[in-house]
């Protein structure tokens, strides 16, 4: 018979035991879990139904390594299709591991060592967390070693399991200790009979409980000579599975076949097993050296692909996500190729196809296609040289930046996309899944990618590739946006995001389509006649899809300017400013410092949490004091060397609304219009809200009352672009990410001081607040500060009139672009209003006939306003 | 008044979950300020699409929606608390508001069931629990498959908030639902657990996973009943699936389930898959073929509706299978039933 086909007797994979196996322990302790993991594979390729994970080593943070381990595992669907056995001593490390596996596992082990209590409570935690359990037969006064305190101990564990707390019989596993037999000492010689009769006295009067044991202890005496411990095992569990042995912890790859085992070392094998002779040991010692081999004959059948022909070789490394081989198989490829692109063009492409098959009919599922896309890279990585060395100018093709949008783990499809853009000497810049849209268009912006490629799976990425469209226009981006993935179609593309964004569109429905799509894109001639081309069959599919509805109640501005909010002026007077007209304002890095709201930095790094309680995170506490020490190493350095600096200016005018606009004068007089700010109104049916709008906030002309507002732009970035580059030239990305996320942070915190410093001085209308940083953050003042661009004022060529009143760019040099974003890029501009009543809120989405009147307002043409007024018209 | 045990009212009939919450939010078009309400409209971040916090800013449109299923036949309502846990509100800023929320919620759907309820036809709350936005067996991270962005820990945190606050508030039952990543409804379960404990109070659990596409699997890789023998030691009033697909492709995982599950079976399938918009096109009519081919196969116990369904489609679907007998639960060997992504019975 063949232990491996029983069909009652479960392989427990031994050899990912740092205990046990010399070299999973090198691997662990040199941190090479990618060749651990084979080790893990090899088992269950050779018939290992769980495996056993033990990390216990003094050299390791056995926690830590168990944790790891079984992480990768998860990733490893040949692998973590099998339960695992989370074996250690300590208690601690079998409950982190019990906190990694989303299957039920067998905990190996525990038992009534430490006495009952401690028992009972992790049997309770092992149940709670949903596992079975192997128990040791060992109890308060020491290991069991004969068959009546073996079955003792376990009928006493049994009882106390299943009626003090319910924990199921068939989830307890005994392990009634396997020693090693023929040692020389003759109280061991019957430790195997000890075993093999508690075992079945247990099956007999313990229902539904199983028998495990360690099979490798019982042939100690025979290290260095396989065979006969091979044998051994095989004839031990032969007796032991008869007498109801159902599972053991084995080299899965190893186990003799017992009728296999020559009859002379099989007999003198049983000898010693089942205690037959008083000189057993003597014979089985006196025969061992004459079967000593290297027992080496197992990896026979795993290894057999590795005789077919390269292109084959290749394909099956993909489909099983099979790295060992990759190089030498790569290499093999490229000598028969003419040329290194062939490779990745035919053999790795067909293969990566038949995964894309395979996963298409469901017969391979996400977690091996992630597998084989890693094979696919490191193939890439192979022959990347070899490509860069043919090329003539050296130079790529051109720069996309890829991204799963927020919310949505599938990346798949965006990673083959990313593979065969790399292929066709593309750069590409992966950011990985679940990207916020503002750090997408962040990387867009700061790694100058010439186009973005977002990709998503679930329906509610749809709305997110809107929103990210939306944003793009927004902050003014020309670049081409590809939008990819399962539920995105042609016609979402037209309908919901072509027309947010001005920049071309392209719906990319395969990896396959990407290349061409990407060429003519990135080509200076084609792209013109690509997106007009693109314009036209996107207008053709919308009108196929007009039958739409409009999805809000719009109210009319008419009706929406009557629920206008009515300022109350009866506990507020306007006050005119302590200092009118406009100033240039300083503040040193030591005084901003105090000001930074420290959590968006940490975002923008992407660890989340509060400051300053995210120090304290577990995961990610100590990577925040490192970022946050590196942080105030630059101000520290900063506030000495004036590398970076901060300037603002501000100003406060007379004011009055007049309509929606707001009239800006020179001074009390009232008499000459400086400027006349435009805002915007929400047009969506309110019940118990004004239709608000910025103008509000300000008393009417027609009023009487003296009213006043302020604008501002500051920035913290005088420098940052010299030094990020710098950083970036040297290689120092994590440097040059630092410069700009710094100056971003005493950007807004500039903001936050002059905001302050408005209020109690050169407005002055707050006086005598007197507020913590925390409360600053918070918003606890009066007064708002909304920013052309943002919800409340989303047009963004307002900024101009921001420009021109304070005459931003000659004062401090702080500069619009054509799309009307500011540089440095770390700056903010924004309105002032005092009065109690005002408070943020999103004009969303306006109708027509606001954004005709608004153009009037503007002197735009229609076309203009559209542009500019995209993101709100729905 | 005291409500027949849910276990004595599985016994008779196959028992109505009600339909899909987000769908019917949806049809009121609520803009930023209406999800504001007076009480958030100086919330620092914009929260729409925060549907759970409608029930303290909208409460007369849930409590609207919740009587809408009820007068269509629901008999179990689900809390508007898929995403009220911390981690998932982390979204928004407003992990404070947690415990609020699930109360509330919870309160609402309370007084709605209780309006319906009569001795001879209980309706009963099962207070939800979603599955988070997060993944604690799945790196978000191509290039580090053991990176998890969150822990098992964080999760049973987040989740034992989040069921105090629905026993308090008188759910009848707790739900863990949308499972895609069952290590994260594990640590629900144990959260749950915890709970009990300390409440010296049990509550029947409901137990719902996703298969997500064609290859049968959750997103975390297990098949159906690999995925049952993960999670059936809290011993579940039922176990079933939702979401993802509609009921044409999701009758085989049922049957599966069906087959090999000691509980109660539950299915509440999306309206079809979605189009290309992500809306659902299956009307009540066309799921209820379906579900009354299910009922008459002996595979239900509980059905209801998921994305994209109606108070319409649970009006047709309860017809579909009234006066039907429910599922008898097969009786399975004692074993040692284990999983990997694979079921292991031994």
């Amino acid at each position: 018979m063949t232990q491996q086909a029983s069909a009652n007797f479960i392989n427990v994979g031994e050899r990912t035991n740092v205990t046990g196996s010399a070299r999973f322990k090198r691997l662990i302790l040199e941190g090479d879990y990618e060749t651990a993991l084979d080790v893990a594979r090899q088992q269950v390729e050779n018939g290992a139904q769980v495996i056993d994970i033990n990390m216990d080593e003094a050299m390791l943070d056995s926690e830590a390594a168990m944790v790891r381990f079984l992480n990768l595992i998860a990733s490893e669907p040949d692998i973590s299709r099998v339960p695992v056995m989370i074996d250690s001593s300590k208690w601690s490390v079998i409950e982190a591991g019990l906190k990694c596996v989303q299957g039920k596992a067998i905990v190996n082990s525990i038992s009534l060592k430490e006495g009952e209590e401690q028992f009972l409570h992790q049997a309770k935690l092992i149940k709670r967390y949903g596992a079975a359990t192997v128990v040791m037969a060992f109890d308060e006064t020491g290991q069991a070693d004969t068959e009546a305190r073996k079955f003792e101990i376990c009928q006493r564990s049994y009882k106390l399991l299943t009626e003090k707390i319910g924990f199921a019989p068939e989830d307890i596993i005994f392990d009634p200790n396997i020693f090693a037999v023929a040692t020389g000492i003759e109280e061991h010689n019957n430790y195997a009979v000890d075993f093999i009769n508690a075992t079945r006295r247990i099956r007999q009067h313990l229902p539904h409980a199983h028998i495990s044991g360690g099979l490798s202890n019982v042939s100690f005496s025979f290290r260095g000579n396989e065979p006969v411990r091979e044998a051994m095992h095989s004839v031990f569990l032969y007796y032991a599975i008869k007498a109801g042995m159902d599972m053991a912890i084995v080299n899965a790859g190893q186990l003799a076949v017992y009728d296999d085992i020559p009859k002379e070392l099989r007999e003198a094998v049983e000898d010693v097993i089942l205690n037959r002779h008083p000189d057993a040991t003597d014979r089985l010692l006196e025969l061992a050296p004459k079967y000593k081999g290297d027992g080496k004959e197992v990896e026979k059948e795993t290894q057999e692909w590795r005789s077919w022909p390269v292109n084959k070789r290749l394909e099956h490394a993909l489909v099983k996500g099979i790295t060992d081989f990759i190089e030498e198989d790569t290499e093999a490829a490229r000598q028969q190729a003419e040329k290194p692109l062939h490779v990745i063009e035919g053999p790795l492409m067909d293969g990566m196809n038949v995964v894309g098959d395979l996963f298409g009919e469901g017969k391979m599922f996400l977690p091996q296609v992630v597998k084989s896309a890693r094979v696919m890279k490191r193939a890439v990585a192979y022959l990347q040289p070899y490509i860069e060395k043919e090329k003539s100018a050296g130079s790529s093709n051109g720069k996309i930046l890829l991204a799963t949008v927020k919310g949505d783990v599938h990346d798949i499809g965006k990673n083959i996309v990313g593979v065969v853009l790399q292929c066709n000497n593309f750069e590409v810049i992966d950011l990985g899944v679940m990207v916020p849209c503002e750090k997408i268009l962040q990387t867009a912006r700061e790694q100058q990618a010439d186009m973005i490629g977002l990709s998503g799976l679930i329906t509610p990425s749809l709305d997110e590739m809107v929103h990210v469209a939306k944003e793009m226009q927004r902050q003014g981006f020309e670049l081409p946006l590809l939008i990819g993935g399962a539920t995105t179609s042609k016609a979402h593309t037209a309908v919901k995001i072509e027309q947010n964004y001005h920049g071309p569109v392209v719906y990319v429905p395969n990896a396959s389509r990407a290349v061409g799509v990407c060429q003519k894109l990135i080509s200076a001639t084609g792209r013109a006649d690509f997106a007009a081309e693109l314009s036209l069959e996107y207008a053709k599919v919308r009108e196929q899809h007009a039958r739409k509805k409009p999805r809000t109640k719009p109210v009319s501005l008419e009706q929406a300017r009557a629920n206008d909010v009515k300022l109350d002026f009866s506990d507020y007077q306007p006050k005119s400013p302590n200092q009118p007209g406009v100033q240039e304002v300083t503040a040193d890095i030591a005084t901003l410092r105090r000001y930074i709201d420290w959590t968006p930095f940490f975002l923008t790094w992407s660890l989340a949490g509060k400051y300053p309680r995210i120090f304290d995170d577990e995961v990610v506490g100590e990577e925040a004091k490192t970022l946050f020490a590196d942080a105030n190493t630059m101000l520290d350095r900063f506030a000495q060397s004036g590398e970076i600096q901060a300037k603002g200016v501000v100003g406060i005018f007379p004011a009055n609304r007049v309509g929606d606009d707001i009239e800006i004068y020179a001074d009390e007089s009232r008499s000459q219009v400086l400027s006349r700010a435009c805002h915007l109104r929400q047009q969506t049916e309110k019940a118990d809200f004004p239709n608000y709008c910025l103008s509000d906030f300000i008393a009417s002309k027609d009023s009487g009352i003296a009213d006043y507002t302020g604008a501002f732009a500051v920035t913290g970035g005088i420098g940052e672009d010299e030094l990020a580059d710098a950083y970036k030239a040297a290689g120092d990305d994590y440097n040059a990410i630092m410069v700009k996320a710094v100056a971003d942070r005493l950007a807004e915190a500039f903001a936050e001081y002059l905001h302050e410093k408005v209020r109690k001085e050169i407005w002055g209308y707050a006086a005598d607040e007197n507020l913590d940083n925390d409360e600053l953050i918070r918003e606890k003042y009066q007064g708002i500060r909304p920013a052309p661009g943002y919800a409340a004022c989303p047009e963004h060529t307002e900024k101009q009139k921001i420009w021109d009143l304070l005459d931003v760019e000659r004062r401090i040099g702080m500069q619009l672009t054509s799309s009307y974003a500011m540089w440095p890029g770390a700056s903010v501009s924004g309105w002032y209003f005092a009065h109690p009543q005002s408070k943020y809120f999103a004009v969303a989405q306006i109708q027509a006939d606001q954004l005709a009147d608004y153009a009037q307002r503007k002197g735009w043409d229609t076309q203009t306003a559209e542009k500019w007024l995209a993101p709100n018209l729905s | 008044m005291k409500l027949k045990p849910i276990e004595e009212a599985l016994k008779s009939r196959i028992l109505i979950l009600d339909g899909a919450m987000g769908t019917m939010i949806q049809q009121h078009k609520l803009e930023e300020a209406d999800y504001r309400g007076q009480r958030f409209a100086d919330w620092h971040m914009d929260i729409k699409g925060n549907n759970d916090l409608l029930v303290l800013t909208q409460p007369e449109i849930i409590s609207d929606i919740h009587e809408q299923y009820l007068a269509a036949g629901a008999d179990i309502l689900e809390t508007n608390t898929f995403n009220a846990t911390s981690i998932a509100m982390a979204d928004y800023d407003m992990q404070a508001l947690v415990y609020e929320i699930n109360l509330e919620a919870t309160r609402l759907a309370r007084q709605a069931c209780d309006k319906y309820s009569t001795p001879e036809r209980p309706r009963y709350v099962a207070g939800v629990l979603g599955p988070t936005n997060r993944t604690a067996s799945i790196s978000p991270d191509v290039n580090d498959p053991g990176k998890r962005n969150v822990t098992f820990d964080e999760l049973v945190a987040a989740y034992e908030e989040a069921t105090q606050a629905l026993m308090e508030g008188g759910a009848d039952i707790i739900l863990i639902e949308t499972i895609f990543d069952t290590l994260n409804a594990k640590a629900a379960a144990f959260a749950v657990e915890n709970v009990f404990e300390k409440r010296e109070q049990r509550l029947p659990v409901m137990i719902s996973g996703t298969i997500t596409d064609a290859s049968g699997r959750t997103l975390s890789g297990q098949t159906t009943e690999a995925f049952y023998y993960s999670l059936r030691h809290i011993k579940p009033l039922s176990f079933g699936l939702n979401c993802a697909l509609g009921p044409d492709l999701l009758r085989q995982y049922v049957q599966e389930l069906s087959d090999v599950c000691e509980c109660a079976v539950s299915a509440h399938p999306n309206a079809g898959l979605p189009n290309e918009f992500g809306e659902y096109d299956m009307d009540g009519e066309e799921m209820a073929v379906h579900i009354r081919e299910w009922a008459d196969a002996g595979m239900l116990n509980i059905v209801g509706g998921c994305c994209g369904t109606t108070p319409q489609h649970i009006r047709v679907l309860a017809d579909a299978v009234a006066g039907k007998a429910p599922r008898t639960a097969p009786k399975l060997p004692v074993r040692l039933r284990l999983s990997g992504l694979e079921p292991f019975v031994q």
